[in-house]
């Protein structure tokens, strides 16, 4: 098993520490993924996080100038890493000015990832810090549990609102009920509602427009569904917030699938990075 | 005692102040020959500070009458007076220091614009001298730096880490976080900074070494050096001895001394094949803070005159002194006779005997060393 890569690029570079706090801000732990293309973040839903699974993926060539793997064998050439993603992003802050960022894996008294960068320096030779960052190797036979979620059967498809008038919508929310429940129809609109012995709040949201999933999609399956029909389903408010708060990459594409009463997936694009989450229903 | 500090050097002497409360309760002030000296000693012992004032600081210094004025106030009290920064700049121009003895009160007045006087009257205890035994001319090893890079390469290290680990070459520094073993040991990340030479004012290390201290303690003299742009001094010899940091200039001299850790007990470091490592690995080590004492820095146990004079009793180990520190100098420091080396002071922290003048009938020492401080429970009293 080898894994080596590089960043040149400072743009990249922070791009892809953006992304790293993105994840950083999701979970304390998650699964880092290795193929030769791709690198995910992956976070499989458990009782542990409360359900929520998160699926976040990286364009390899779009970040890094060197990209070396052999994963565990020749036929599953890929690396599979338990890590906090905390420390990862830790370690970036740190190489924020960095002529160069290396990452590679690494034996130290136990597995690690090790980032060195090289910064800036007063002297002719720069200054080096490396951070170490311990991992666990995930066995082969515990990869089905890390396997890219399916698409689930939705009802509704829906971008969302503006992310600024979401969060502070939610953010508000928050303080008066701990669930929330999203509902949303196939003509663009959705309603974010809590209801609690002493008040209802309901904010409504329109002309949001419905992604196109085309043939494949459910959206279409089911033609006969009224465009009018709202689909709802009632999530954790913490949960969603959350979400909404780690976001520091601004996603050219948000958008969101419900399942009636059963999960909410989240969907966010960027041109290098897609980034979905889905939290379950509250019992 | 009389001291009025005026203009820019008010917000220096109180972010002096701010500077000693990152070390401890207890501001001691003291009027010494050089000039007015403010101290502060953590409770373990194991990190002191003191700024020394030299009369020129002061647009006047009237030394007190008893030049051996000394005492203690909780830094808290004093911090209050010198509060915020931005209006000490805005507003106040002057600053008096007077002691009131017959009122047993120091009273700090700020002379504020439009005439406005604020006047603060804190009370004070009576107190032991404060003073750490250091020589910084001993030090093997001497760096200096311009303040901007201590801070940016403490910046790689998160705010809550304590230990630091520092290791030198003829040519390199590197900078380690000290993790302590234990259950967590294998999954902490480990973080290295290393810097070249070059990058120092001055570099001059006698034979590769490496050290670790408290680095919570440091950021008090960090932030006070950014602040006033001076170079900032490291002195260090062996594992064992403090570490002593210093900033000084014609009229203020600053030093900061911490306490490392002691040989056996230093830590395992992290070990990078790739980079050019001195060879200072340690062996694996007890948590440190078990090992207290190998903690403590030396300090001076009396006032017989003499810049380092040491009592001829040998510090008196209690059962649980008994450590690796004790075990590794044992050859040079008997027990139980002996006057001990000027180093094994670093065993305790001696309290300062009263001068001859006040106890006349009392023989300068049997050197009993007593406790410094009623209130310090880290200390125990020899018989």
């Amino acid at each position: 098993m080898k894994f080596r890569a590089k960043i040149i690029d400072v743009g990249c570079l922070n791009h892809f520490t953006r992304v790293v706090n993105t994840v950083s801000r999701l979970t304390k732990a998650c699964v880092l993924r290795l193929t030769c293309d791709h690198l995910y973040f992956v976070l499989s839903g458990r009782v542990a996080s409360g359900g929520v699974s998160m699926w976040c993926e990286l364009s390899q060539g779009n970040f890094f100038d060197e990209f070396q793997l052999e994963g565990v064998s020749a036929d599953a050439n890929e690396i599979l890493l338990e890590v906090a993603p905390e420390n990862l992003s830790r370690a970036l802050k740190t190489a924020q000015n960095a002529k160069s960022v290396k990452i590679k894996l690494t034996k130290k008294s136990s597995a690690c990832l090790t980032l060195a960068a090289e910064l800036p320096s007063l002297s002719s030779v720069s200054r080096v810090v490396t951070h170490d960052i311990p991992v666990d190797v995930i066995p082969r036979r515990l990869w089905h549990d890390f396997r890219e979620p399916q698409m689930p059967d939705f009802d509704v498809s829906i971008y969302l609102p503006p992310l600024k008038t979401l969060k502070s919508v939610v953010d508000r929310m928050k303080n008066l009920s701990n669930s929330l429940v999203l509902e949303a129809n196939l003509n663009g609109e959705m309603n974010l509602k809590i209801d609690t012995d002493l008040v209802s709040v309901t904010t409504h949201f329109k002309d949001l427009g419905n992604p196109p999933w085309g043939d494949d999609g459910s959206q279409s399956s089911s033609p006969h569904r009224d465009p009018e029909l709202m689909t709802e389903v009632c999530v954790d408010i913490r949960k969603l917030q959350q979400f909404l708060t780690g976001q520091q990459v601004h996603p050219s594409r948000a958008m969101c699938n419900i399942v009636d009463r059963r999960i909410l997936h989240l969907i966010f694009l960027h041109e290098d990075v897609s980034l979905q989450y889905f939290i379950p229903a509250l019992a | 005692m009389d001291c009025v500090a005026t203009g820019g050097n008010v917000k220096v002497l109180a972010k002096a102040i701010h500077s000693l409360s990152r070390i401890g309760e207890e501001l001691y002030l003291e009027s010494v020959d050089d000039g007015l000296a403010l101290r502060s000693v953590n409770s373990s012992r194991s990190a002191f500070a003191c700024f020394l004032l030299s009369p020129l600081f002061f647009q006047r210094y009237q030394a007190p009458a008893d030049h051996s004025f000394r005492c203690k106030m909780p830094i808290k009290s004093v911090q209050a007076v010198f509060k915020s920064l931005a209006s000490l700049d805005r507003s106040v121009e002057k600053c008096r220091i007077q002691l009131k003895s017959e009122k047993s009160r120091l009273t700090i007045t700020l002379h504020c614009k439009h005439g406005l006087l604020k006047t603060h009257n804190l009370s004070f205890q009576d107190c032991e001298s404060l003073q750490a035994v250091f020589d910084k001319e001993s030090c093997a090893n001497v760096l200096q730096a311009q303040p901007r890079l201590m801070v940016d390469t403490v910046l790689h290290f998160p705010p809550s880490l304590e230990e630091v680990n520092l290791s030198v070459s003829s040519d390199r520094v590197w900078l380690r976080n000290h993790v302590e073993d234990g259950a967590d040991s294998l999954r902490a990340m480990m973080t290295e900074l290393c810097l070249s030479s070059e990058e120092f004012d001055h570099f001059s290390v006698g034979s590769q070494t490496s050290v670790t201290f408290c680095l919570k303690e440091l950021r008090g003299l960090l932030v006070f050096a950014d602040s006033s742009g001076l170079p900032v001094s490291m002195y260090f010899d062996e594992p064992g001895s403090p570490v002593i940091l210093s900033v000084a200039d014609s009229v203020l001299e600053a030093n900061f001394v911490l306490a490392t850790l002691s040989e056996d007990s230093h830590p395992k470091n992290h070990v990078n094949p790739d980079t050019k490592h001195p060879d200072t690995e340690q062996p694996p080590d007890d948590f440190m803070s078990d090992d207290m004492d190998s903690f403590l820095i030396a300090m001076e146990s009396s006032e017989l005159p003499g810049p380092s004079h040491v009592p001829t009793s040998p510090p008196r180990p209690t059962n649980n002194r008994k450590h690796s520190y004790i075990e590794e100098e044992e050859d040079e420091q008997a027990l139980a006779d002996g006057p001990p080396n000027k180093k094994f002071c670093s065993l305790f922290f001696g309290s300062v005997l009263p001068t001859p003048s006040q106890l006349p009938n009392q023989t300068m020492p049997s050197q009993e060393v007593l406790a410094s401080d009623s209130e310090d429970e880290n200390q125990t009293e020899t018989s």
